[in-house]
């Protein structure tokens, strides 16, 4: 294992996060903060609570998992992207360092970030809501978990990405309305049956479901189908990386 | 002395289906500096891509120092530098941080005085603490290399190192290349300035269409294709070359003032002694001569005329 390439990359990249802290930390906390005024004191207090639990506290796990999904895919897929585009990706390319100890850097780095901005937003929030985590294990758990498998999406995707537009793209028009439609909001019972059976074809309401049970103890499927579903993306989303860099798909002629 | 690199059969089809590199085979040796030459898409940015990792081979194998460059990547690969053609840096990182960071990713614990070494040689020193965006194409080149021989490596390839670089930098990494040498580290270049290749080079491989067609020791191969050619300044122009001269396949130039006779160093005789005598049977006097060895770029012209 070359421990040394991995910090030097662990370390280039949480230096990149650091340098544009602005961007990086405060802008997302910031548009979160906003989602908790409007949604969890403005309009929340005159919604009633679900399933015992008052709407501004209900709509947290899944704002977070709103963060958490975007910033992972975000940050895991500008880290390769640029390299690429700038061409400075060839020493990377050239460097005694496997497959393995680029993903550990770059996607560790990278969810790193999302987790400590998550765990930002977490604290942020506690001080617009009444919080309680019920299970704080299975609450660390779902956050890694789901912060891995979307660094390693958002690494899929910077490197299948040829332009800025396309690295933009999956996470605007795919990803973003599959968390507003994942039950970030809303619980999916509150859905006529037709449309509850639709959504359960969303990835993402698993997430937040069993993320949203760790906190409340009240879940839309089983926490054991949400685990399951989150390791099973996880490994897709391996088995992507692994065949890119197999075929050196869109890395090496 | 032993081959540093080892080069077999290597062959490099591109998905479009151009052949970029024809199974070729080549050796460099340890210490030596080797300078690389060919057109533009002959295929020598293909096979340093190749030997570094970054362009996969379709079919042959490198060896670097033994090491197979696919197998035994992590040995291969730590013993190589590169410094790529484009300007390709962390526009918003550091001089010291981008060096360091080239260290790390090789698999070299810090060192801050061997960067620091790094740095002061290449005249770095002073900006170490500069964003890389402020730095001028010439700062920036010496940056790549600083981050090529940032892991101590023994074989570096410069690829076009002074591309676009003004003469008292070429001059300076001239002499750095040397210095570079010295220490034992090998070095192969490819260079579209065929001067650089003849002042610093110990042995030229000229590539063109994806196949090797020369390696040869620079002196040797200048002595065994450079051509040599005796220029004479006439007293009176002639209009034509006399018919008792026309053996000798003079050229008339400068208007008919100057003879120019071309020769084959390598043959036994050159005729020299015999056109004078001849010339001064025809009545021709010349009031200067000269001698002129054609350079290496006018030896890699011809080399790519008979390739057409």
């Amino acid at each position: 294992m070359n421990f040394h390439a991995i910090r030097a990359i662990y370390t280039f990249e949480m230096a990149r996060t650091f340098r544009t802290l602005l961007q990086s930390i405060v802008s997302p906390v910031i548009s979160t903060s906003l989602y908790f005024v409007v949604f969890g004191a403005a309009i929340g207090s005159r919604i009633t609570g679900i399933d015992g639990v008052s709407y501004g506290a209900f709509i947290v796990p899944g704002l977070i998992m709103l963060s958490l999904l975007t910033q992972s895919i975000s940050n895991a897929s500008f880290g390769i992207f640029f390299p690429k585009f700038t061409g400075t990706i060839y020493e990377l390319l050239s460097a005694p360092v496997s497959y393995v100890e680029i993903v550990i850097s770059y996607v560790g780095a990278a969810a790193t970030k999302s987790i400590i901005l998550s765990l930002i937003i977490l604290a942020t929030s506690a001080l617009f809501v009444p919080l309680e985590i019920q299970h704080p294990l299975w609450m660390l758990l779902f956050l890694v978990l789901t912060a891995f498998t979307f660094c390693l999406f958002g690494f899929v995707l910077g490197i299948w990405a040829d332009g800025f537009e396309k690295l933009q793209l999956v996470p605007f028009l795919i990803v973003t309305p599959l968390i507003f439609l994942g039950g970030s909001f809303y619980s999916i019972e509150m859905l006529p049956p037709v449309w509850q059976t639709v959504t359960l074809f969303n990835p993402v309401v698993y997430l937040i479901s069993g993320f949203r049970w760790s906190f409340y103890g009240i879940a839309d499927v089983s926490v054991g189908v949400s685990l399951g579903m989150t390791l099973l993306f996880l490994a897709i989303c391996l088995g992507l990386v692994a065949w890119i860099f197999k075929t050196g798909y869109r890395l090496k002629a | 002395m032993g081959a540093i690199i080892s080069v077999s059969n290597l062959a490099k089809t591109y998905a479009s289906g151009f052949r970029a590199l024809k199974k070729i085979n080549l050796d460099i040796r340890r210490g030596e500096i080797f300078a690389l030459l060919g057109p533009n898409g002959a295929g020598k940015t293909t096979l340093i891509n190749i030997i570094c990792g970054i362009v996969n081979p379709s079919e042959g194998a490198v060896r670097a120092d033994g090491h197979d460059i696919i197998s035994d990547y992590r040995a291969a690969r730590s013993l190589i530098g590169l410094v790529p053609q484009e300007l390709t840096t962390d526009a918003f990182e550091t001089v010291w941080a981008t060096v360091s960071f080239s260290r790390g990713l090789f698999g070299k614990p810090k060192d801050p005085d061997y960067v620091e070494k790094v740095l002061r040689d290449l005249s770095l020193w002073d900006k170490k603490d500069n964003k890389i965006i402020t730095l001028s194409g010439g700062m920036k080149r010496r940056v790549m290399i600083a981050k090529a021989l940032s892991h101590e490596p023994q074989i570096l390839f410069l690829d076009e190192p002074t591309a676009g670089v003004d003469v008292e930098l070429r001059r300076d990494m001239w002499e750095m290349v040397r210095a570079l040498r010295e220490t034992g580290v090998t070095i192969i270049l490819t260079t579209h300035y065929i001067q650089e290749a003849e002042e610093m080079a110990d042995r030229i491989g000229v590539i063109n269409h994806g196949e090797i067609i020369l390696v040869e020791e620079k002196a040797e191969l200048m002595r065994k294709l450079g051509r040599k050619q005796l220029a004479l300044q006439l007293d009176e122009n002639l209009d034509e070359i006399p018919t008792e001269l026309a053996g000798y396949g003079l050229e008339l130039a400068a208007g008919g003032g100057e003879l120019v006779y071309t020769y084959d160093t390598q043959t036994e005789r050159t005729d020299i002694t015999a056109l004078l005598a001849d010339l001064n049977r025809a009545g021709i006097r010349f009031k200067d001569l000269q001698t002129k060895q054609s350079s290496l770029e006018e030896i890699f012209v011809d080399l790519l005329k008979e390739e057409r």
